[in-house]
Order: C-alpha cells, then sequence, then structure tokens
C-alpha cells in the first residue's frame, strides 16, 4: 500500500527524474515476476545440467591425482633431468618409496596408476604389482636396526613425544614429514591413535636418511647408522618391478606431475606432451583426427543429403492444399512418435548383408548374390540411417519458412517473363534459404554430436567421435580424455555457429512466423 | 485491314468456362471483346469470379472451355512467361530479398536485355512513377504506397501492350487510394496500355474505367461505360451492386414500349421505365437512385403518379442531406437532396409526397 502512494505522488510531482525512476521500479517488478516464473526451471537446469557439464569440462586439464599423490617423488623429481638416459637417483626413489608406502595404505596408487597408463602403457600394472611389494621392502632391517640399538625406537608413545618436540622436528625435516604422513595415515584408514601404534617402516627409513644426511636431534638416543648395510630402495623396486629402470617411465611421472595438464586435449588431436615437449603420437596411435575429421565430414554429407531429399518435400507440403498437406505431415511427423532406437533397429535389418534390401536387389538382378552391398557397419549405413532419422528436422524448419512465402512471388516472376525453373531460383530458392540455414544447423549441431545410431549400424568405420566419448566415460573411465574430447566437440559447434552468423546472419535463421 | 480488326479486338474471351472441382462452374459462359489502349475493369463481390478471369488471361488458371485470344492468337496453350503481360498484384509481390532496382531489372534480365539499356529502362520506370532516388532501397523500407508505384513500374518497364491489375489499391488508405487512381488512369492513357483492372471496389471502378464489367455468379452481368452502368442499370443486381439505390417491389400493370406502370405490393401505381420485364403481370424490381426522387411536385408532371411518404430521419451531411423515408411499406427509403440555398430542410415525422421521372426509375427482374 505505501509503495502505490508514494509512486502516486512521484507521477503526480511531473518530475523528469522521479517519474523514471518509479518507471523503472514498475519495470523492475515486472522483471522479478518474469525472473520468478522461470527460476524453478533455471536452477533445476543450472544444478542438474550446467553445473555437472562445467565440472566435466573441468576434468579436461585436471590432474591434481597425481601431485596429491606422489607430491614428494614430484618435488625429488624436479632435479633430475630425462636427457641424462638414466633412472633417477636413491634420493628420488626415497621419496618415491614414502609416497608409495602411503598411497598403497590409501589404495589410491592404482588410480595413479589408470591415470599415468593414459600417457605410457604399462605403468599400472607397475603400480599394481609394487604396491604389493612395497611392504615387503628390505627396510625392515632399518627399523630392526633402530629398535636394536634403543627400545626406545620401538616405543609408540616416545616416537609422538619426540615429533611433538618443535626442536626434534626442526633438525629431522624427512622424519617428521614421514611421521606426520603416517600419522595422519593411521588416524584416517585404520581409526588407531598414532601414540599406540608402531610407526612403518618408511618412518625408519625417513630417520635413517635424516640421520646419513648429517641431521640429528638431541632427544633422540644417538644411532651411528653410517655402519649399517645400506638397502639400496632403487634396486627394491626395480627388483619388484623392472620397469622401474626405464627413465621413460620416470619422464612420464616427472611430464604430468603439475595440477593442471594438457595432456588430455593433446592426446585429443593425436599429439602427446613428452619432456621434449609437444610431439605427434606414433602412426598406430593416431584416431582423435581422423574421428573429427570423419564425424564432420559425415555431418556435412547427412546435412546435405537432408536438404536434397527434405526440400522438395517441404515444397510440396507448403504448397499443397491444406488437407492432404496435413495428411503429409503426419507422415513427415511419424518418425517422431517411434523410438530412436526401434528406427535405428529397423534400419539395421534393412540394410544388412543378407537383410531386405539386398535381397531385392539381388532379386531384382542389380547386384550379383555373391557380391552383395555393404551397406551397414561402414561410413554408408550411417548416412544412411542419420539421414533418415534427421530428416524432419530439416524438413520442419524448411516448411514454415516455405508457408511464408507469398506465392505471388512466383506468379508475378513468372508474368515477367520467367520460366518455371527461372521464378524457382530467381525468386523461390533465395526467399526460401532462412529455412536451409536454420534446417542445416539443426541438423548438423544434432548430427555432430549423434551417438545412437553410428553405434548401430557405424561399425568401426562409420562411428562418430560421440562414440568415442562414450566409450572413455563408460569403459576406459579416462574422463578426463572424454572432457577434452568434449570440450573440443563443444568450441567445434560454437566455431561453426559463429562461421555461420558470419557468412549467412543468425538473423536469416527462421522457424517459422 | 487485320490489324485494326485485332485493334478492336485485342483481348477476346469467347465462351469461357472454368470450373475448380468439375461439379460448380466458378465462371459461365464468358463472352468479353476489349479494344486496344481500353481500360476495362471487373468489378465484383468476391467469389464472382472476377479474378479467375483475371488469373485465366494471366495464365495462371487454365479455362476448362473456352478461347482467350490476345491480339488474335489464342494463348490457351501458352505459358504465363511468354504472354508479356504485366501484371500488379494485391499485395504488390515485390522480391523481398531484391532491391527495388533490381526488382525492375528482373523482367528485363529474363528477357536477356543488355546491362547498359536495362539501367536506362529500370531509371525511366521508377521516374515514370517519381521514385527515382529509391532504387537502392529494399521493398520492406518502402511505404504502402511507394510499394504500390514500385510495382507498378515494375509491370510496365517492359513495355507490355496488356497490363492486369488485381485489386492493386486494396491495402492503401482513403487519400492515397484516390491519388493513385488518378496516376493509374493517367499512366495508362499515356502509355497506350491496354488495362485489365480487377476490384471490388465500385468507385474506383467507376472514376477510373472506360468500361466496366459487373460481375455476379460467374457471369458478366453487364458491360457498360460507368455512366450508363450508373444511370441505366440492365439489371436489379447491377443497381443494387453500384451506388445507393431504392427497391420497390411490384408486377407490370401496363407495358407501352419503354413506359411502364407498376403495382406496387402495397397497392400503389408508379411510373417507370421498362429494362428488365417483359409482359404485363411479370413481377419486377423498380429501382430508383436517392438523388432522382423529387420532393417538389411542381418540378414533376401534372399526370406524375406521387407516393405519400413520412420522412423518419433527417441526416445532414454537408454538401447533401440524407433523408430516410418510410414509403410504400418499407422503412429504408432513402432520398438524397442537394444543399442549396433554397432547398427545404425536411423535419422528422412530417408527411410529404414524392415523385419521379418515369425515365429514372428502371423496372428490373425481380
Amino acid at each position: 500500500m505505501t509503495d502505490q502512494t508514494s509512486g502516486a505522488d512521484l507521477l503526480t510531482t511531473a518530475d523528469g527524474k522521479s517519474l523514471k525512476s518509479s518507471l523503472n521500479r514498475a519495470l523492475r517488478r515486472q522483471k522479478i515476476r518474469a525472473l520468478m516464473l522461470i527460476a524453478p526451471l533455471l536452477l533445476f537446469i543450472l544444478i542438474s545440467f550446467i553445473a555437472p557439464i562445467f565440472d566435466m569440462l573441468l576434468r579436461s586439464v585436471e590432474n591434481q591425482i597425481v601431485p596429491d599423490t606422489i607430491p614428494r617423488t614430484i618435488e625429488a623429481l624436479e632435479e633430475w633431468d630425462a636427457d641424462t638416459g638414466e633412472a633417477p637417483s636413491e634420493e628420488v626413489f626415497a621419496a618415491f618409496y614414502t609416497d608409495l608406502a602411503i598411497a598403497e595404505e590409501y589404495k589410491t596408487h592404482t588410480r595413479l596408476g589408470s591415470r599415468l597408463n593414459y600417457e605410457k602403457t604399462g605403468i599400472s600394472s607397475m603400480f599394481r604389482s609394487t604396491g604389493r611389494r612395497v611392504g615387503r621392502f628390505d627396510t625392515d632391517a632399518y627399523t630392526d636396526g633402530f629398535t636394536d640399538a634403543d627400545a626406545a625406537f620401538a616405543d609408540p608413545a616416545q616416537w609422538a613425544a619426540w615429533m611433538a618436540d618443535d626442536a626434534v622436528r626442526a633438525s629431522l625435516p624427512l622424519t617428521t614429514d614421514a611421521y606426520d604422513a603416517w600419522a595422519l595415515l593411521t588416524v584416517e584408514e585404520n581409526n588407531d591413535i598414532p601414540a599406540e601404534e608402531d610407526p612403518a617402516d618408511f618412518v625408519y627409513t625417513a630417520l635413517y636418511r635424516d640421520l646419513m644426511n648429517g641431521n640429528t636431534a638431541a632427544a633422540m638416543p644417538a644411532v651411528d647408522v653410517s655402519a649399517w648395510e645400506p638397502v639400496v630402495i632403487s634396486e627394491q623396486f626395480i627388483d619388484a618391478n623392472d620397469g622401474w629402470a626405464d627413465p621413460e617411465v620416470w619422464a612420464t611421472i616427472k611430464t604430468y606431475g603439475g595440477t593442471y595438464t594438457s595432456g588430455y586435449f593433446l592426446n585429443s588431436v593425436d599429439l602427446q606432451l613428452t619432456p621434449d615437449g609437444v610431439e605427434t603420437r606414433p602412426e598406430d596411435e593416431r584416431i582423435y583426427i581422423t574421428l573429427f575429421i570423419r564425424t564432420i565430414v559425415l555431418s556435412i554429407l547427412i546435412t546435405g543429403s537432408c536438404i536434397l531429399l527434405g526440400y522438395p518435400i517441404a515444397y510440396l507440403l507448403a504448397n499443397l492444399p491444406l488437407r492432404s498437406a496435413n495428411v503429409l505431415m503426419i507422415l513427415v511427423l511419424l518418425p517422431f512418435w517411434t523410438s530412436l532406437l526401434v528406427r535405428t533397429s529397423a534400419w539395421k535389418v534393412l540394410l544388412q548383408n543378407q537383410g531386405v534390401i539386398n535381397d531385392i536387389l539381388v532379386w531384382i538382378g542389380i547386384v550379383a548374390d555373391d557380391n552383395r552391398l555393404e551397406l551397414i557397419n561402414n561410413a554408408t549405413g550411417t548416412i544412411i540411417a542419420m539421414t533418415h532419422i534427421l530428416l524432419p528436422f530439416m524438413i520442419l524448419p524448411l516448411y514454415s519458412v516455405m508457408k511464408t512465402i507469398n506465392p505471388s512471388y512466383v506468379r508475378a516472376a513468372k508474368s515477367m517473363g520467367a520460366t518455371d525453373w527461372t521464378a524457382f531460383w530467381r525468386v523461390y530458392f533465395p526467399n526460401s534459404i532462412p529455412g536451409i540455414g536454420a534446417g542445416s544447423i539443426l541438423v548438423f549441431i544434432l548430427a555432430i554430436g549423434y551417438y545412437i545410431t553410428p553405434e548401430l549400424v557405424g561399425g568401426t568405420k562409420g562411428v562418430f567421435i560421440s562414440n568415442r566419448i562414450a566409450y572413455h566415460i563408460s569403459s576406459s573411465l579416462n574422463w578426463g580424455l572424454a572432457a577434452a574430447l568434449g570440450s573440443i566437440l563443444l568450441v567445434l559447434v560454437l566455431a561453426l555457429y559463429w562461421l555461420y552468423d558470419r557468412l549467412v546472419g543468425i538473423d536469416n535463421v527462421k522457424l517459422g512466423g | 485491314m487485320a490489324a485494326s480488326a485485332t485493334d478492336k479486338a485485342f483481348v477476346e474471351f469467347e465462351r469461357v468456362q472454368k470450373s475448380y472441382d468439375g461439379e460448380t462452374l466458378v465462371v459461365k459462359d464468358l463472352n468479353l471483346t476489349m479494344p486496344k489502349g481500353e481500360f476495362l475493369t471487373m468489378l465484383g463481390p468476391s467469389g464472382s469470379g472476377k479474378t479467375t478471369c483475371l488469373m485465366m488471361l494471366a495464365g495462371f488458371e487454365t479455362a476448362t472451355h473456352g478461347d482467350i485470344r490476345i491480339g488474335g492468337t489464342s494463348i490457351n496453350n501458352i505459358p504465363p512467361h511468354k504472354r508479356g503481360i504485366g501484371m500488379v498484384f494485391q499485395n504488390y509481390a515485390l522480391f523481398p530479398h531484391m532491391t527495388v532496382a533490381e526488382n525492375l531489372a528482373f523482367p528485363l534480365e529474363v528477357r536477356k536485355i543488355g546491362k547498359s539499356e536495362r539501367e536506362e529502362k529500370v531509371k525511366r520506370a521508377l521516374d515514370m512513377v517519381q521514385m527515382g532516388q529509391f532504387g537502392g532501397r529494399r521493398p520492406a523500407q518502402l511505404s504502402g504506397g511507394q510499394q504500390q508505384r514500385i510495382a507498378l513500374a515494375r509491370a510496365l518497364v517492359f513495355q507490355p501492350e496488356l497490363v492486369l491489375m488485381d485489386e492493386p489499391l486494396g491495402a492503401l488508405d482513403k487519400q492515397l487510394r484516390e491519388h493513385m487512381q488518378f496516376e493509374i488512369t493517367r499512366l495508362a492513357h499515356e502509355l497506350g496500355i491496354t488495362t485489365v483492372y480487377v476490384t471490388h471496389d465500385q468507385t474506383e471502378a467507376l472514376t477510373m474505367s472506360d468500361r466496366v464489367a459487373v460481375f455476379n455468379d460467374g457471369r458478366i452481368q453487364q458491360l457498360a461505360p460507368p455512366d450508363k452502368l450508373y444511370e441505366a442499370p440492365e439489371n436489379s443486381f447491377v443497381a443494387q451492386f453500384i451506388g445507393e439505390n431504392n427497391t420497390l417491389t411490384g408486377k407490370v400493370e401496363t407495358l407501352s414500349g419503354e413506359r411502364c406502370t407498376v403495382r406496387l405490393d402495397s397497392g400503389e401505381l408508379i411510373d417507370a421505365r421498362a429494362v428488365n420485364v417483359s409482359a404485363v403481370g411479370d413481377r419486377t424490381k423498380v429501382s430508383i437512385r436517392p438523388e432522382r426522387v423529387e420532393i417538389n411536385k411542381d418540378r414533376l408532371s401534372p399526370d406524375a403518379h406521387t407516393l405519400k411518404a413520412e420522412v423518419l430521419e433527417f441526416i445532414y451531411m454537408g454538401d447533401i442531406f440524407r433523408t430516410r423515408l418510410r414509403v410504400a411499406g418499407t422503412d429504408e427509403f432513402v432520398i438524397k437532396t442537394r444543399n442549396a440555398p433554397d432547398q427545404v430542410r425536411l423535419e422528422r415525422g412530417q408527411q410529404i409526397e414524392i415523385g419521379w421521372l418515369a425515365e429514372d426509375c428502371h423496372a428490373l427482374d425481380a
């Protein structure tokens, strides 16, 4: 109520500014009301659709798992130069030992192995087999050495006390780091209290390395470790899996050590990241460029055949009397009422080698029985089936644009001396271009991301990039690569849309009216 | 001799019939002869067959029966684009994807006329309709009247001998329409073009045409110059359709040559001119124009029959007075009197006597 009276007051002042502000207020209320109307849908889409897609696309560059799982190794590897052609130093292996021992407890080493396996095959099994062995490394010799030297080393409470002492922490960095990680692990994974549990071997190993580095803590009993027989950790690893001696494995780990990576995207375009920079993949591993090109070329062919087949039908629809046009329209719309899967399966029956079409051709005598046409499980099958399935999306916009073309245009052209063809080509066709544009955009964008039909009738030569994306999402679980491929596809579509806008003008696209 | 014969019968419809569904005839037995240079209007209510006739002439519809000739040649089997007929459409049908100049150049281009000559002709045609500076515009950027001019120029640019116009002024407002009526007739006469003009607006038909063909029910009801059409309608449809008209019904009582007397259904006897009655006792509709009714008895001949009338309504319209009367049992009898200094202004309820000259009252078919 108060709002209304004050609004009326502003208006009666007839002052320009207050009139404007009250108008704004009125409009704002309208805008808020409009926003409220779409808010449920907007929120639903935002939460259930846009946000997950955005998250999914982020996976295409995300590489958190490597630095999160083996942070010490990545740090130690910075010193190492892959060009030497030698495996990294003992220092790196020691850091890797700590990381892997922790990761094995958390069971994250297999996931890391899968991640790195995308970049270099074989790494996954190395991680798995080494993970099984890492608890049984000979480093228990150090543990025994310390506990034999002084019983205090075998007392969990004593360890907890040392590690609470800032002086000890400052003088023994490796031990502190290892113990903290172990303590965290004990709490998180085993629900135990660190002060009651014996520290793991890798903590003693870290202490040994600290002491060998000349770091000592005054609070600890002095132990002379230099006389001990050293356990060579790199040998332990190579013993578990000789792949660890291969510098290329380490180069891969080093290259993909960052939090973010361009690796997935490079992989998407048949490139790979090596320590020496970006390189093309070996010929037998190139697949995605071919797939992208095939997706685009087939989509263009499908769009083209949709135009060729759809234009005459749309023309007929637009120029028939209403009654017959309605019957024809139902025929056009009929496929929409049938499941996509059913239609595609029908094509499978029709197109296969012993299928209906081949049988008829053989029966007529056009094709020899021993030389039946290959119509399915190749690009031909994909084009035939997808043209059929996407045809309504071409016909409908074409029809609605043609419906608006005044029939007197063609009559006028003919009355001025144009032949039927000239009247069509110079007058009717240019006016129907917006419909072709709208239909082509629709069909092309639908085609470029199509999945089910190429999957069922495309075989290996007729599959699209989307089939590969689906494979990486559901079978190989390489979501990062799937996300990168999806992002490239999205950018491709947007770029084509932009190009189309520049060439044809999006204002010229009409879906009707 | 032959040339002059085709000049007199430049456009001919001979026994033309047209049916769309094979059951009803839209055009029934049409016969029409047009001399060269004539401006002929086909006038009629919608569905009367006038547009069908135009479309048959243009070649967009084929005659079911009969012969259509232009310049002595039968055109039944000539496709529209070879007929060389200029045409202006109801909604102008300017090509939206071409500029005005391209629109005008189109008929010249399809005739393979050279570029320089083409440009010259387009310029001349645009100047002719005073649209010289609009060549670069798109049709959508023009007003209705301007589009109309362009459509006209486009129909004339290839110098056709025959131009067809299908209600070209229907979408314009009254003032512009009147202006364009004048302009179209001026151009048609200046260029000596034979014009067939279709409209349902009788004012347009009367003011523009040399002759008007009134269509109804698939037939030409009357083909005559505007003045004859108005003053001497041949049947009650034409009388009703053209201008305002009072109708009284009755039976022919006496008939002698041009003259007859009619006993109205209400019992009165009136004088009339026998136009479309053949025998005594025929039922007839007599038709009299509102402005030909006389309320001053002194101006009528002494032996003229008169009718009693009661004034129901008097409307002041500026230049004329329009008075509604109750006459011979009808409440819709209208008379128009000129607003002259000596004119009487009738009042409601006044009882008067009205009459007319026998030649102004037409006894027509019932």
